[in-house]
């Protein structure tokens, strides 16, 4: 199993990486049984995220995929923001070995969550 | 940077006097083991040499009873492919013991012996990671052909009571006799050759498997002890090497660095023991205060030279890739470190709450590691563990 050298690189210096204390939404998904947790704080004016970090238990792929998340979605209206796909995440960290892709999909749902408790 | 090696339960450096040894039959005594002249004479003369070492080592009856094979994995398939092959001809279903803490090499081997219908018992083990012998003990059948239990788990380095099992079975032995079916005992001994006395005479097993890449040989070689009277059916057809059990042209390198290796493995055992002891019990000692930590098996029953300790709330492969960007190797038994995605099987067998198995680290020590690199291992472990538990969600207990 390898990993790119982008993975690595996100997984070392992470961006967007700890909490907001007055967040507009948070989104939380996966649990301690299954082994990773990511956790996604959104600050949101004019339906365009301003702000966004994370916090992740997980592997260095949990961690590179929250990163690259946050790097996505900053800036981005709450429609686009809603398109990320796992795809994306993972072209941008040019690749992920097979068995890691579920923590691709898991930084997709952390946001996609938060944005469905914004909209509730 | 200088780099830490803790992961001597994967592999061990080559001993560079093994090297020397070992340099001579590439280039300069290179003949064929099998062949008549002068040249294969050489290199035939090597191996017997090396071969009575390993047998005196282990305690053996004759030279005879040591098979050089590829690596141990070679040799688990061999032990137990070879009784199954030569027993299922009497198109009766046949029944093996083994535990759940096997190697792969092992357990997949019984895996696949129960697809082809036979019956296998997977002995469980306790909160230590030591098999319960009650269960074994009434396990045993009338069509009972070989019970396989490692002689030290290498996930948590949980000693099993081998003596006591070939006690059994050398019991079992003496009841079936003038019956069909004989029983034997195999033991994988691959991370206790190194640490615990292992004799062959006083665990009583008929087969016993290890390789030279975990005690200081090169990668590529093993041995499998078959006793004399033990009959198997070989894996591959081929030529009559190794007394027709393993076809193959000799690696003959490889059987010079193992018999050199054993002999300093036998000069050098008491001094490594109380090396690694003493680095295991400093890193214990360093990192006992640390929130939420959990060292996993029995330190009284457990390897020397190996250490098991599971963080609540730090994932294993983040904190391995950490330390291994400051140089320190060590291993995971976290679910996200396997392909499967599944936490270790072993920790799971002993009870470990899976919450714990996924910031489990193995730290495995060996011949060349110092006391000196404990504080730099111990300092860098603190602050990885530290710095993943503030990247988390704050975790519910």
């Amino acid at each position: 199993m390898q990993y790119t050298e982008k993975l690595i690189e996100h997984f070392k210096n992470p961006h967007n990486q700890g909490d907001i204390k007055d967040a507009d939404a948070v989104g939380e998904v996966g649990n301690m049984k299954c082994g990773d947790i990511m956790k996604v704080y959104l600050k949101i004016n004019n339906d365009k995220i301003d702000d966004i970090k994370f916090e992740t238990l997980g592997c260095a792929a949990a961690i590179a995929t929250s990163s690259v998340l946050t790097d996505l979605a900053k800036g981005k209206s709450l429609d686009d923001a809603l398109k990320i796909s796992k795809q994306d995440i993972v072209d941008v960290l040019g690749g992920i070995p097979a068995p890691k892709f579920h923590c691709s999909i898991l930084a997709e749902e952390a946001l996609k969550k938060a944005i469905e408790n914004y909209k509730k | 940077m200088p780099r830490i090696y803790f992961d001597n339960a994967a592999t061990t450096k080559v001993d560079s006097r093994v090297v020397d040894a070992m340099l001579p039959f590439f280039s300069d005594e290179y003949g064929n083991p099998s062949s008549i002249h002068s040249f294969g004479q050489e290199t035939s003369t090597a191996i017997e040499s090396a071969r009575e070492k390993i047998s005196g080592f282990l305690g053996a009856n004759d030279p005879q009873e040591i098979v050089f094979t590829s690596c141990a994995t070679e040799s688990n398939n061999l032990a137990i492919w070879g009784i199954f092959n030569k027993f299922k001809i009497k198109k009766k279903k046949l029944h093996f013991i083994t535990s759940k803490i096997e190697h792969p090499s092992v357990l997949q081997v019984f895996k696949k012996i129960e697809k082809l219908g036979h019956e296998v018992s997977f002995i469980e083990v306790d909160h230590d990671g030591i098999i319960k012998l009650e269960q074994l003990r009434k396990e045993i059948k009338a069509n009972t052909v070989l019970v396989s239990i490692m002689s030290a788990n290498n996930e948590v380095g949980s000693i099993q009571p081998v003596e006591e099992i070939g006690e059994i079975i050398a019991k079992e032995k003496i009841k079936r006799q003038n019956k069909e079916l004989p029983i034997f005992f195999h033991t994988d001994a691959v991370q206790a050759l190194n640490y615990l006395e292992i004799n062959v005479a006083k665990i009583k097993c008929d087969l016993l498997s290890f390789s030279g890449h975990k005690i200081y040989a090169p990668m590529g070689i093993g041995v499998l002890f078959i006793r004399k009277g033990v009959s198997l059916e070989p894996l591959m057809q081929g030529g009559s090497h190794e007394f027709n059990l393993r076809p193959g042209t000799s690696n003959v390198p490889g059987i010079v660095g193992l018999g050199k290796a054993i002999e300093i493995l036998d000069s050098e055992k008491e001094k490594t023991i109380s090396k690694v002891k003493k680095i295991k019990e400093k890193i214990i000692h360093e990192l006992k205060d640390v929130k939420d930590i959990r060292f996993n098996g029995n330190p009284d029953k457990q390897l020397p030279n190996l250490l098991n300790i599971s963080f609540y709330g730090a994932e294993g492969e983040s904190i391995l890739m950490m330390l291994d960007m400051e140089g320190i190797a060590i291993s995971t038994g976290s679910a996200c470190s396997s392909g499967a995605l599944e936490p270790s099987y072993v920790l799971t067998a002993m009870g470990i709450p899976v919450e714990w198995t996924h910031g489990s680290i193995r730290v495995s020590l060996g011949r060349f590691n110092s006391e000196q690199e404990v504080s730099t291992f111990v300092t860098s472990l603190k602050q990885i563990v530290e710095k993943l538990r503030q990247m988390a969600p704050a975790l519910k207990q």
